[in-house]
């Protein structure tokens, strides 16, 4: 498998992406680029079969439209990973900024640490195409903002309660937000509905949890009961009449 | 957008400026190369008592001779000076950065708590709203504003701030959307010992600018972020609040928040939105303000911009991106986003 070594150490955005497209355009599989730091739009558009492994704390967007590739970053991420991505897969050993997955359309984000605010803003779906955001750690508020489809799972490793921030799926209308434990009926937005996780749900979805355990390298065992709170629209028009009148 | 980034050693060990201009200019995709400027807190100890009042001349004939004169009705001109600049290919000077040092005459007016800061907050709004061609931005005891239009990098150079030391830093980046760029109108914004960067939109400016004039101050440099200088100082200085309530004031806690809260503070919440209603912020912001005993980073309530902090020993950093952070001091260990609205302190250890 051909391989490349990139050294990002003050390196702008623009000649790091040229060289990560040319060498995916040559055959390369496997790029491993060391001291990042701040390079907003790594992989941006990027399509093909590499693997990028990202040492340091990349800048805004990684990864956006990207459609196929899978990014590994070892470190942090600044805001919206994986925004609008179509395909592939982005594993954070770290935490992540906001709006993360922002628009999301297809693939992985797996993030091990919490995210900001806005975690899965109108990510959607369509027919085979169903995005996942998953998170070790917490999320901020307004998680799954205008979720208009795919999955968002949160497990709140390390938290007693996955998650006790405001505005969860707010403006939701579709998709689903799996979330461990019980939450707060306070703390859901205008339009989300708290549902039984049931264990038609657990046949589902224990393929997922077990594949983000292991790719945040977690015992994926202690994650494979029913224990979990399901967030789902209420309709699929929450705002119906807010700003029209039919 | 815009980025911002700021820095307190809670020691008072004191920083060059070269640091900060790294991890502004990392930020350069938040800016459009029509703003961008720095305030450092400890830079002018030769003139411990003196306050440092930067003023953007036009010409050094007509606005200056104003400027003196009106100085001199109200106090003594300690030292003054061109504060020294350099040109660079990038940055067009369209002012002459001037700075004095003085000290007001504190028997001249009565009924103040502190006749030396209402005498230069006066001298402020009167120079910034009457003298054309002069417009003070700076005028706080041993720290200074150096700002202009132009990349972060540019302006640095065009001061050389690595020239200055001080142990809280404050840095800006502008990405002007509302108004035009221009000198005045980058940050920081300065008002006596109140240093503001700001990052967003006060949609509520309307508001809060009708509030701070009719207690006497003057909006004179045609964007947002003046207002919540004169804010801090109104409700920070002369109402001496402290700095966390002047946060809960501005951007207070959501009623449904407030309802949960223990009795006793549930009535100091109320209290609080009732009396300082049109002061309160509205719209996307994340803002960190200085004075000489520390700095405090927030954000508006539903979090609309973004804001980290990062620790390493005495040294606090607050910025809109972590990698600023990383790269002024590569070996920060805590590093985490604080909540909406809820103020982040480093204060200064006496």
């Amino acid at each position: 498998m051909e391989t490349m070594a990139i050294d990002a150490k003050g390196m702008h955005y623009t000649p790091l992406n040229r060289m990560i497209r040319e060498a995916v355009a040559s055959g390369v599989k496997e790029i491993v680029i060391d001291n990042v730091l701040g390079q907003r739009f790594i992989a941006n558009g990027l399509r093909g079969d590499v693997r990028i492994t990202i040492n340091g704390v990349p800048g805004g967007d990684l990864g956006m439209f990207m459609s196929g590739p899978e990014c590994i970053v070892r470190g942090d991420c600044e805001h919206a990973p994986g925004n609008t991505m179509d395909n592939g897969t982005i594993v954070i050993h770290g935490s992540a900024g906001d709006a993360v997955a922002h628009s999301m359309r297809g693939g992985k984000v797996f993030v091990r640490g919490n995210i900001g605010y806005r975690g899965g803003i109108h990510m959607k779906e369509y027919s085979q195409k169903r995005p996942v955001l998953a998170i070790g750690g917490t999320s901020h508020a307004f998680l799954g903002e205008y979720m208009a489809g795919g999955i968002i799972l949160v497990l709140g490793i390390g938290h007693e309660t996955a998650l006790e921030d405001r505005g969860i799926g707010s403006g939701i209308h579709g998709g689903e937000i799996i979330i461990r434990g019980d939450v707060e009926d306070r703390l859901l937005g205008v339009g989300a509905r708290k549902v039984r996780f049931t264990e038609d749900d657990q046949k589902r979805l224990s393929p997922l949890i077990k594949e983000f355990c292991e790719r945040i390298e977690v015992d994926p065992a202690p994650f494979m009961d029913t224990n979990y709170t399901r967030i789902v629209p209420a309709s699929s028009r929450p705002f119906a009449g807010k700003y029209t009148w039919e | 957008m815009c980025g911002i980034i700021g820095v307190i050693d809670r020691t008072k060990a004191r920083m060059d400026g070269s640091s900060i201009k790294r991890a502004l200019s990392l930020m350069n995709e938040r800016g459009s190369g029509e703003g961008a400027g720095y305030v450092a807190y400890g830079i002018y100890p030769d003139y411990p008592d003196c306050y440092a009042i930067h003023v953007f001349f036009d010409n050094l004939i007509e606005p200056k001779s104003k400027v003196d004169e009106v100085l001199q009705k109200w106090g003594r001109i300690v030292h003054q000076e061109e504060i020294p600049t350099y040109e660079q290919p990038g940055l067009k000077k369209e002012h002459i950065p001037w700075r004095y040092f003085y000290k007001p005459y504190t028997d001249f007016i009565v009924g103040s708590n502190n006749p030396a800061e209402d005498i230069v907050k006066q001298l402020v709004m009167t120079v910034n709203s009457t003298i054309p061609g002069a417009l003070i931005f700076s005028s706080g005891i041993n720290l200074g504003v150096f700002k202009a239009a132009g990349w972060p990098e540019d302006v640095a150079d065009f001061y050389r701030i690595e020239d200055y030391k001080g142990y809280i830093w404050l840095a800006h980046n502008r990405y002007p959307t509302n108004t035009p760029g221009w000198w005045g109108g980058a940050h920081p914004f300065n008002l006596l010992d109140w240093a503001v960067v700001h990052n967003g939109e006060i949609t509520s400016y309307g508001t809060n600018k009708r509030y701070v004039e009719s207690n006497g101050y003057k909006c004179t440099m045609f964007t947002d972020t003046e207002v919540v200088a004169y804010l801090f100082d109104l409700l920070g200085r002369r109402h001496g609040l402290p700095s966390e309530m002047v946060v809960e004031a501005l951007a207070p806690h959501f009623w449904d928040e407030i309802d949960r809260m223990p009795e006793k503070e549930q009535k100091l919440q109320r209290t609080l939105r009732l009396t300082y209603g049109p002061a309160l912020m509205n719209g996307p912001f994340a803002i960190v303000v200085a004075t000489s005993k520390g700095i405090v980073g927030f954000t508006d309530r539903i979090k609309l911009r973004p804001l980290v902090v990062g620790e390493n020993g005495s040294r606090l950093y607050i910025s809109s991106e972590e990698a600023a952070i990383r790269v002024m001091d590569p070996e920060v260990n805590a590093i985490y986003m604080p909540r909406a609205g809820e103020p982040v302190v480093g204060r200064v250890v006496q």
